[in-house]
C-alpha cells in the first residue's frame, strides 16, 4: 500500500445565488409582443410612410404657416374664380377665388380634429363598457351589452345624420366628433369585450386575485393592459373612418358650417363646377384620402404586427 | 333549427325597441317647436297651433308619443313628408330601385372578393398578394363620395362610357358604374377573409388527400380550395348588404338614383328634419331585419354552429 495521497476532485463552489438559477441570461435578445411587433414594424416601408403622412399632416395642423403664407380666406378674389395655377398659387383656385394650397394646409386641422375628438369620445365610452360587461359578467354584462347592442343596430353614419340635422344651430367639430363617436363606440366595447373575456381566464388573473388585489384594481392593473391590442387597432383606423364620416356630413351640408375649412367642405363647393375645375375638387379629395389613407394602413400594419399569426401569413 | 330562430328573433326584440326609442327620443329632446317651424317666419293663430300640436299628438307626454308612433309603425304608417306625401308610399316606389343597386354591388364585391382573395391565397406573399392588399387597402381608404366622383368625372364625363347620371328610369345598365364604384371600395375585407381560409385550406388534410389521390391541381383550386373558403365571404357579403342598404344616401345623391338614399339626400340638403327622421328609422330597421337574416342565414351554412 502506497500512502501516496489519492487526488479527489473538489468541485468549485458556485458562487451563484439559487435565486439567481431561473434568471433569464442577460445577453440574450428580450422579446415580448411590443418589442416583437416593433421588430415586424421597422421592417416594413410602408409604416414608414404612413407615419410620415401622418407627421406631415400633424404639422400642417399645428403649424399651417409653416406650409404657406397666403391666407386661406380673406385675399380671395372672384376675379380669380376657378382659376389655374399661378406664381404664388400653385394648386390654382375655388370658385370663390381663394387659393386651394392654403385652404388644404389650414382644412388639415379640422379633419384631424374631428379625428382625434372622435377617437377620445369612443375610447371613454367603449373601453368602459366594453371591459366592465366582460369582467364582471353577470346582469352587468347583459345589461351593458344589450345598451351596446342597440347602439350598433343603428349605422353610425345615419345616426350622425339625425344628431346632425336635429342640432342644425350648433354645428361645430365638438357637436360633429361627439354625433359621430356617440354611436361608434359600439363596436369598441364589442372587440374589447371579446377580449377581456379571454385575458380574464388566464392565470395571472386568478394569481393577481390570489395575492389579494382587489377585482377592479386586477382589471386596470392586468386585465386591461393586456387587452388593448385590437382596441389601438381599432382606434387607428377609426380615427381615419372619423375624418371620412366628417368630411361626408360636410359634403352632405349637415357637418361643419361653411365658414369652417375643412376638406369636405372644399369639396362640396368643389363639386358645383366639376366639369369646368375638377382640379379645385381633386386637391382637397386627395388630401383626405391620403390621410385616411395613412391612418388605415397604420391600424393595418400595427395589426399585422401585433399578431404572430398574421405575421407567418405573409 | 326553429329554437334558434325563434331565439335569435326574441333577442332582437329590444334591440330594435331601443334603437326607434332612440332615434325618436334624439329628435324630440332637442331644442326647438316642430310645430311653430312648419309656420316658418309667421306668427301662428294660437288655435291653428293647439290643433297641429294635437294633430301630431305633441301635447301628449313623450312616452304616449313613442308608443302611438309605434303602433302607426306596426300597422303600415310610417308618417307623412314634409311636403305631405305618405312615407311609405314613397318608400315603395324607391326601395326596389335601392334593392337593385345594392345588390348589383353587392355581387359584385363578392365576385371581386372571391377571385382576388383567391389569387392572393395561392401565392401569398408573393408580388401579385401584395399589389392586391395595397390596392384593395388604397381603394377602401378613399372616402366614398370622392371615389364617386372620380368615376362619375373620368368614366361619365370624360370617357362617356357611361351614363353621367341615372336619372328617374333607373335600369340595370344605367346604375352599373355606381354599383362597381361601391363595390370597388368596400370589397377589401371579403378579399382578406378569402385570402386568409384559402391559405388555412392549401395547409389543410382534404387538400393533401385530394392532390394524393393524384388530382390535379385544376380540379383541387375550385373544387377544394375555393369551394370551402366561401363561408365567411358569404357571410361578409351579406352583412355588407345591410350596411349599403342604409348607406346608399351619398351614391343616389351624386349619382341621381331615385332610390331611399336620394329621398334621404334631398330631405337632409332641404332641412325637412321630419322626413330625415322618418326615413332614418325606416333604413335602421331594415338594417336591423336584414342583419338578422345574415345571423340566420350563417347558421344554415355553417353547420358547425349549433342551433342552442
Amino acid at each position: 500500500m502506497s500512502n501516496r495521497p489519492v487526488e479527489h476532485y473538489v468541485a468549485p463552489v458556485d458562487p451563484a445565488d439559487s435565486n439567481e438559477v431561473d434568471r433569464v441570461k442577460l445577453g440574450d435578445r428580450k422579446s415580448n409582443l411590443w418589442i416583437d411587433a416593433w421588430r415586424d414594424l421597422r421592417r416594413r416601408p410602408l409604416f414608414y410612410i404612413s407615419v410620415a403622412i401622418v407627421l406631415v399632416v400633424s404639422t400642417a395642423a399645428l403649424f399651417p404657416n409653416l406650409f404657406t403664407d397666403v391666407p386661406p380666406n380673406n385675399n380671395c378674389l372672384l376675379a380669380n374664380s376657378n382659376g389655374g395655377p399661378e406664381a404664388g398659387h400653385p394648386l390654382g383656385f375655388t370658385l370663390q377665388g381663394c387659393d386651394v394650397y392654403s385652404r388644404m394646409v389650414f382644412g388639415a386641422s379640422t379633419s384631424l380634429s374631428v379625428g382625434i375628438f372622435v377617437v377620445m369620445i369612443t375610447a371613454v365610452i367603449g373601453i368602459p363598457m366594453g371591459a366592465l360587461a366582460a369582467y364582471y359578467g353577470g346582469w352587468i354584462d347583459s345589461l351593458l351589452s344589450r345598451v351596446g347592442d342597440i347602439f350598433f343596430a343603428i349605422p353610425y353614419f345615419l345616426a350622425a345624420v339625425v344628431v346632425m340635422s336635429v342640432l342644425s344651430q350648433h354645428r361645430n367639430v365638438f357637436v360633429i366628433a361627439l354625433a359621430i363617436g356617440g354611436f361608434a363606440w359600439a363596436s369598441l366595447a364589442r372587440i374589447l369585450r371579446a377580449e377581456v373575456l379571454q385575458v380574464k381566464n388566464l392565470e395571472y388573473v386568478m394569481a393577481s386575485e390570489a395575492v389579494g388585489r382587489s377585482k377592479f384594481s386586477t382589471l386596470l392593473r392586468h386585465v386591461l393592459p393586456n387587452s388593448l391590442t385590437p382596441v389601438i387597432v381599432y382606434l387607428t383606423i377609426a380615427l381615419g373612418a372619423a375624418i371620412t364620416a366628417e368630411a361626408t356630413l360636410s359634403f352632405l351640408g349637415i357637418g361643419l358650417p361653411p365658414s369652417t375649412m375643412s376638406w369636405g367642405n372644399d369639396i362640396a363647393q368643389a363639386q358645383t363646377s366639376i366639369r369646368v375645375a375638377p382640379m379645385a375638387l381633386f386637391w382637397p379629395s386627395l388630401a383626405l384620402t391620403v390621410t385616411v389613407l395613412a391612418f388605415i394602413m397604420l391600424g393595418e400594419l400595427i395589426r399585422d404586427a401585433l399578431d404572430p399569426k398574421a405575421r407567418a401569413n405573409r | 333549427m326553429l329554437m334558434y330562430v325563434g331565439r335569435r328573433l326574441l333577442q332582437s326584440v329590444p334591440v330594435f325597441f331601443g334603437t326607434t326609442f332612440l332615434i325618436y327620443f334624439m329628435v324630440f329632446s332637442m331644442p326647438g317647436d316642430p310645430v311653430l317651424a312648419l309656420f316658418g317666419d309667421k306668427t301662428p293663430n294660437p288655435a291653428v297651433l293647439a290643433q297641429v300640436t294635437a294633430q301630431y299628438n305633441l301635447d301628449r307626454p313623450f312616452i304616449v308619443q313613442y308608443f302611438l308612433y309605434l303602433g302607426n309603425l306596426f300597422t303600415g304608417d310610417l308618417g307623412v313628408t314634409f311636403s305631405g306625401r305618405e312615407v311609405s308610399e314613397i318608400l315603395s316606389r324607391a326601395l326596389p330601385i335601392t334593392m337593385k343597386l345594392v345588390l348589383m354591388a353587392v355581387v359584385i364585391e363578392f365576385v371581386l372578393a372571391v377571385v382576388v382573395g383567391l389569387i392572393s391565397g395561392l401565392r401569398k406573399g408573393g408580388i401579385l398578394d401584395n399589389v392586391n392588399l395595397v390596392t384593395a387597402l388604397v381603394l377602401s381608404s378613399v372616402p366614398p363620395f370622392v371615389a364617386l366622383f372620380v368615376a362619375q368625372y373620368f368614366i361619365g364625363i370624360k370617357l362617356a362610357w357611361a351614363p353621367v347620371t341615372v336619372g328617374a328610369n333607373a335600369t340595370w345598365g344605367a346604375m352599373l358604374l355606381p354599383a362597381i364604384v361601391i363595390a370597388l371600395t368596400i370589397f377589401v375585407t371579403g378579399m382578406r377573409l378569402m385570402r386568409g381560409s384559402v391559405i388555412e385550406a392549401q395547409s389543410a388534410e382534404y387538400v393533401r388527400t385530394a392532390s394524393a389521390k393524384g388530382l390535379t391541381r385544376r380540379r383541387i383550386i375550385p373544387v377544394h380550395i375555393a369551394r370551402n373558403s366561401l363561408i365567411p365571404v358569404i357571410t361578409n357579403t351579406a352583412a355588407s348588404f345591410g350596411g349599403l342598404l342604409a348607406g346608399t344616401t351619398v351614391t343616389e345623391g351624386i349619382f341621381n338614383i331615385p332610390g331611399v338614399g336620394k329621398v334621404l339626400f334631398d330631405a337632409i340638403r332641404l332641412g325637412e328634419n321630419a322626413t330625415v327622421v322618418s326615413f332614418v328609422t325606416v333604413l335602421t330597421i331594415l338594417y336591423v331585419l336584414v342583419n338578422i337574416l345574415v345571423d340566420l342565414l350563417y347558421a344554415v351554412l355553417d353547420p358547425r354552429i349549433r342551433y342552442v
